[in-house]
């Protein structure tokens, strides 16, 4: 039997590719990512492979939109739209 | 705006590729971003190597190269052209037009016509279109499609958003009538109001180049380039691809008759392998049907691509045998554009190098 997913390691894992993406910076002190300018669009599309990869799921398109990554929550919260669990 | 043909059919495919490589990871110093950064975005978007022209090439050169090597190896001849169609955003010249140019290097016929069609990206789709509608004249037999750019000439190497992406390259396409009982379906669409979320500021009339517009500032991303510089709002461009594109391809499968898995391969243009993949997935089709590969091997010449793609994934296969096909193009313009058809059964379907 499949074991669930539960949020915590959601969101370790989620932390763990933003920290890959960009090594330099404090995600966990970020409250709007896109804002801050901790991420930009193209850092979103590298992400939006790492997510995809990580959870099997294919992220679409039109919810490649900012305010789908601007925060470890909201990035949850897509997984859970997509049906990771 | 829906279209539909019958009769018609591409009997050729020449695609034109400078011998000049460059790869991605040799230009990463230029970019204003990490090393491991840009090395990440080469994996997600398929940036590999492309294909550039030297310094001084026009694209009218390519397209040249291309029709001279059908008439050497006696796959066209002069005097069938009825209609040399020239869709290019790399003009040799604001005038005279670039297609009587090479009418006049060629030594064609005067009893015909000349067109330039200033299209990118969806410009392989509306040459198509207007060849086929230049076919039902009873006095037209043979359309040449010429689909070339040099944009290379016009990015900034500076620029992460566009210059790892971008290709030069020209492709040669022949159009003709046929006894063939086929149907063509094909859709159109524009968006002006977005005209600018891709273009090259200035150069024109309406911002003529000089001092100013050639100095180099940085972006909000770090980009460096100047308004002489093609620009593209690569997020705007992107939303604009995943929202419009799926709905049209469902309207013209749905026009066709024809289901998705009806069709054998979607030949689109090639912005990124990302875009790609994001689009097979959305439109529901396997991605190994939407091939991805030709930023990843030459880069994006924008309306250059989709005969790319045909030529390069499909070769002398599409000589022997026949395959249903979408082909789609969509980006500067705003434009968009889809075609299902046959194609098959052609006399050629190949590259060469210029």
């Amino acid at each position: 039997m499949k074991n669930k997913i539960t949020e915590i390691t959601k969101i370790t894992k989620i932390k763990k590719i933003l920290t890959d993406i960009q090594p330099e910076l404090d995600f966990s002190k970020g409250s709007n990512f896109i804002t801050e300018g901790l991420i930009d669009s193209f850092d979103m599309i590298t992400l939006v492979t790492c997510l995809d990869e990580e959870f099997g799921i294919s992220i679409d398109g039109v919810d490649i939109i900012p305010e789908n990554f601007f925060s470890v929550e909201a990035i949850v919260t897509l997984l859970n739209k997509k049906g990771v669990e | 705006m829906d279209f539909k043909f019958k009769n018609k059919k591409i009997t050729g495919i020449l695609t034109v590729l400078p011998k000049k490589e460059v790869f991605f990871e040799d230009e990463i110093e230029n970019y204003n971003f990490s090393r491991s950064k840009s090395m990440k975005l080469k994996r997600a978007m398929g940036y590999k190597k492309r294909r550039i022209v030297e310094q001084g090439v026009c694209a009218s050169d390519l397209a040249i190269h291309g029709i001279k090597h059908l008439f050497d190896n006696g796959l066209l001849k002069k005097d069938e052209i009825d209609v040399l169609l020239y869709v290019s955003q790399s003009p040799d010249h604001f005038m005279p037009p670039t297609s009587n140019i090479i009418q006049g290097e060629l030594g064609l016929k005067k009893d015909m016509l000349c067109l330039d069609i200033n299209q990118g990206c969806a410009g392989f789709i509306v040459g198509l279109q207007q060849a086929f509608l230049f076919l039902e004249q009873e006095n037209v037999n043979k359309v040449v499609l010429v689909n070339a750019d040099v944009l290379s000439h016009k990015v900034s190497p500076r620029d992460r958003n566009s210059n790892p992406l971008i290709g030069d390259g020209a492709s040669v396409t022949i159009v003709e009538k046929t006894s063939e009982d086929n149907e063509i379906f094909a859709s159109m669409k524009m968006d002006g109001v977005n005209a600018r979320v891709l273009q090259i500021p200035a150069g024109g009339f309406r911002m003529p180049s000089s001092q100013s517009t050639s100095e180099m500032k940085e972006d909000e991303s770090g980009n460096f380039r100047s308004l002489d510089n093609l620009v593209m709002e690569g997020y705007a461009v992107f939303n604009f691809v995943q929202n419009e594109v799926p709905p049209m391809i469902e309207e013209v499968l749905a026009t066709s008759g024809l289901g998705k898995d009806s069709i054998d391969y979607y030949l689109f243009h090639q912005p990124n392998k990302f875009m790609l993949h994001k689009l097979a997935d959305k439109i529901g089709v396997d991605r190994e049907k939407m091939p991805a590969n030709i930023v990843e091997n030459f880069g994006n010449a924008s309306s250059v691509t989709i005969p790319t793609n045909i030529s390069y994934n499909l070769g002398s296969d599409l000589v022997n045998n026949s395959y249903m096909t979408c082909m789609a193009g969509f980006g500067v313009g705003l434009s968009w554009g889809a075609i299902v058809m046959k194609l098959g059964n052609m006399d050629f379907n190949e590259i060469i190098e210029f």
